[in-house]
């Protein structure tokens, strides 16, 4: 059978060239490898490599010929035994359909492939969520007070007990038992196999426990704070969320990336930046960003246990607080489902992490006022719970978004365009947000204050969209 | 091929006092052991197969080289032509059952190496439903985890440290396993090779890494990009005892495999690899290749090859012309049923778009 030579696509946009140069005549014979012809780009002259052995049986576009479209048939190709002449007469039928072929904007590239049944549709369902709700908590059960490092270190103990193939590793996370001692007594517990010193080696280990995590282990993986993870982002980002999905869901990387983040206290630009909205927009990724120490025991939980690559945002300034925790065997709360930590009928303010407790402040000054506020905490900001979200403003038709964080593209500007989008009929007034400013923070202490968000910004924020003065 | 001499001599013996207390000091031990003898002995049927494999590799670049020309094939697409005895060199060595197997975007050699099918590495290039990663990947993700080959990765270097990884993960669960990192020699210039280096010396872990050094990374020369281009050495600084290696000779490379795996399976941790080898094409395919001259491709395409070498050794042998050229008329015809399906099988269902974002529901 006579094989068609196609004017080749030589780049991923091309969509025509110039046959520069025919480096073999009709008649020739070709061998595999050959250099047929030249083609000229916008960009450059390629070489027309041949991939099947024959006879070069007759030309079609003649040398010089430009703006020849992909997909154009150039020549005809005997293959071993075959009559040329045959392929003469073959060749003049096809010939003019050749010169039909227009260069269709944008069709270049594609030409070779045939429309399939699942062509481009906008009928593909997106999915829906339906978080769970926490467990309940049974009647009667002993509350005991536990400060946030306490709980994330039960947290990891409970599921290394649990699970073989749970370990720790990070900087200073064994012997010296954590920068912020939120490892503390695990090494003594689980041995140096199970936790494990490295190196000061962000993008190594970041991609190391991603491997490990590849290969079939669940790695809880500590960075000192979320600045340095910074080196290591491309693992977590290109490397853990992405690779399920380029897998089509062979490859899980069930990996937990936690440490302390956002601003601690005067230590500068450069050691204090909330990572949250970073993380929070990629897809194959789950953040989570707690506030009470009952939520990180029981998120921390559900995350080591996740199948999925999981960020874990903790707070440095929150370590030292305490809260009850129920003494539970297995206390373990579902991801991406936000908390009423607060009921209130007159306005929603919307927060995570730390900025939780000056919500929860500034909740306590409006009530003086008379203003009773709800206020959210998020808990996970991927998947973002909406619904929670969107009940409250359909109760209080007013809200607040409080964040401990740069304004420019965070979470306060989605639950902002979530808003927007889904919730315009219930709103009395726009939402508004208050966070940090929009600067590095600074070292000065009375800059550091006027950098971040307070709750007193919370409260004026709460009067504004109340009409209140 | 002859890049460069290989360092034949001898580790000079422990002279001065800081050197004595370092006589378990390995990094000279396995060239000098690989030296003895450079040569696998393969029997006939291992003979047949390594000619068999990497003939399968060329035909299926050259078909999937072709695809992409007619527009089949979108995006990047890196051929492997030229470098096929590394891969089968070195996979053919591997224990299958408990090895790992990781590298770049320059993947589907290594895969085919698995004896994976064909059909679906083609279709996942062109985009299909049936492609191994579902049409979702493209060429340069791809995974087989039923094979233990972890990719396919896009990002130069990344696989370095996810390798360590799957090593530490041999190393954890005492498997017995090996992980196989392979990575370019532009990506030997990535920090995060080293600080993996680093982390799989420090904690002794199973990994042979691999450089394929084609010479070129895109469009610029090793002599152009590296202070010291005997990648071979560059393990020197954490202890990784190194050797440099014929990559365009399979029986080279898979003698060279014998020697670094036998000493990392006992526990002697990684080693680091330097296979020579050379690709024919362009980088991906829009590469226009103005940074070499024919006449060096040509060269190499006729004093190197790694195909036309063992053909050669295996008509010695007593193998007949006419026996080869079946087996080549074979694949060919392999490679075009697998082309025919990727090509007609349908693309991915519209539903698609949103499944394995996340394995769980939340
Ligand atoms: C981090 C990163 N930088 C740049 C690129 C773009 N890029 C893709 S391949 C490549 C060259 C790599 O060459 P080498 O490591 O020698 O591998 P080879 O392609 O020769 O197999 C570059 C620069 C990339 N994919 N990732
Ligand atoms: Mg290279």
């Amino acid at each position: 059978m006579a094989t068609e030579l196609k004017m080749p696509a030589l780049s991923p946009t091309m969509e025509e060239g110039t046959l520069a140069k025919w480096l073999k005549s009709e008649g020739d014979k070709i061998e595999i490898g050959d250099i047929i012809a030249e083609i000229e780009t916008d960009k450059a002259t390629m070489e027309f490599e041949a991939v099947d052995e024959g006879t070069l049986a007759k030309i079609m576009v003649d040398e010089g010929t430009e703006g020849v479209a992909v997909g154009t048939v150039i020549a005809m190709m005997a293959d071993e035994g075959e009559d040329v002449g045959d392929i003469e007469a073959l060749a003049a039928k096809s010939d003019d359909s050749s010169e039909d072929k227009e260069d269709v904007e944008g069709e270049g590239k594609d030409v070779g492939r045939e429309p399939s049944e699942a062509e481009v549709t906008e009928t593909a369902e997106k999915p829906t969520r339906s978080p769970a709700s926490d467990p309940a908590i049974p009647e009667g059960t002993n509350m005991v007070s536990t400060s946030v490092r306490e709980a994330l270190r039960d947290a990891m103990a409970e599921e290394m007990r649990r699970d073989e193939r749970v370990f720790v590793m990070g900087e200073e996370v064994a012997q010296y038992q954590g920068a912020y001692k939120v490892t503390q007594g695990l090494l003594d517990e689980f041995g140096d196999k199970r936790v494990v010193d490295t190196p000061i080696t962000e993008y190594g280990f970041a991609g190391l426990g991603t491997g490990a995590a590849m290969g079939g282990l669940r790695p809880i993986v500590e960075f000192m704070t979320f600045n340095f993870a910074m080196q290591a982002i491309d693992h977590i980002i290109n490397s853990a969320a992405k690779t399920n999905y380029m897998s089509g869901g062979q490859m899980r990387c069930p990996i937990v990336f936690r440490g302390p983040n956002g601003a601690a206290s005067r230590v500068g630009a450069q050691h204090s930046q909330n990572y949250g909205p970073w993380y929070a927009s990629v897809p194959g990724l789950i953040v989570i960003a707690p506030y009470d120490a009952a939520d990180a025991k029981g998120l921390m939980k559900a995350a080591i246990r996740s199948e999925d690559p999981v960020v874990f945002l903790e707070n440095e300034l929150v370590y030292g607080r305490s809260f009850d925790v129920p003494e539970l065997d297995d206390y373990v709360l579902p991801i991406g489902k936000a908390r009423i930590v607060r009921e209130g009928s007159d306005v929603t303010i919307v927060s995570y992490s730390i900025a939780v407790g000056l919500a929860l402040e500034a909740a306590e000054k409006l009530a003086e006022d008379g203003i009773d506020a709800e206020v959210i905490d998020l808990r996970t900001l991927r998947p973002l719970d909406k619904e929670t979200v969107l009940e409250s403003l359909k109760k209080t038709n007013r809200m607040v978004v409080a964040e401990e964080g740069w304004p420019t593209c965070s979470i306060s500007s989605e639950i902002v365009t979530i808003c927007m989008e889904e919730g315009f009929d219930y709103l009395d007034a726009p939402v508004l947000r208050v966070t940090d400013e929009d600067v590095p923070l600074p070292y000065a202490a009375n800059l550091e204050a006027m950098a971040l968000i307070d709750s007193d910004r919370i409260v004026k924020a709460v009067k504004k969209v109340c009409y209140v003065e | 091929m002859a890049k460069k001499p290989a360092a034949k001599k001898p580790a000079a013996k422990a002279q001065s006092p800081v050197d004595a207390q370092d006589e378990d000091f390995v990094l000279h031990s396995l060239q000098e052991e690989f030296d003895k003898n450079r040569t696998f002995d393969a029997d006939a049927d291992q003979m047949m197969r390594f000619y068999e494999q990497m003939l399968l590799i060329r035909r299926f670049e050259e078909r999937a080289g072709q695809l992409y020309g007619l527009g089949l094939i979108g995006g990047f697409c890196h051929l492997y032509i030229g470098q096929e005895a590394v891969a089968i060199g070195l996979q053919s060595a591997l224990d299958n059952d408990r090895d790992s197997v990781i590298t770049g975007y320059r993947d589907h050699g290594h895969m085919l190496a698995y004896g994976i099918d064909p059909k679906v590495i083609m279709a996942e290039l062109t985009g299909r439903q049936a492609g191994i990663s579902k049409g979702k990947g493209g060429s340069m993700h791809m995974f087989s985890t039923e094979h233990k080959f972890y990719g396919g990765h896009g990002i130069v270097g990344a696989q370095v440290p996810l390798g360590a990884g799957l090593a530490f993960a041999h190393k954890y669960n005492e498997d017995g396993g090996i992980c196989l990192a392979y990575f370019g020699d532009g990506a030997a210039n990535q920090g995060q090779v080293y600080e993996a280096f680093n982390m799989a010396a420090l904690w002794n872990l199973p990994i042979c890494f691999v450089v394929e050094d084609n010479q070129y990374a895109m469009g610029t020369a090793t002599k152009r990009s590296s202070a010291e281009t005997r990648f071979y050495r560059r393990g020197t600084s954490f202890r990784i005892p190194g050797m440099e290696v014929d990559g365009m000779n399979v029986l080279e490379v898979r003698q060279a495999a014998e020697v670094a795996f036998k000493h990392i399976r006992e526990g002697n941790g990684p080693v680091l690899m330097e296979c020579n080898t050379y690709r024919y094409r362009g980088h991906s395919m829009s590469d226009p290749a103005k940074y070499r001259t024919r006449e060096e491709v040509q060269d190499q395409k006729d004093h190197h090859d790694p195909i036309e070498r063992i053909k050669k050794t295996l008509i010695e042998q007593g193998k007949s012309e006419d026996e080869l050229k079946q087996i080549d008329k074979g694949i060919r015809s392999q490679i075009a049923e697998a082309a025919d399906f990727a090509e007609n099988s349908p693309e991915p269902e519209a539903a698609e778009l949103y499944t394995d974002v996340l394995v769980e529901e939340y």
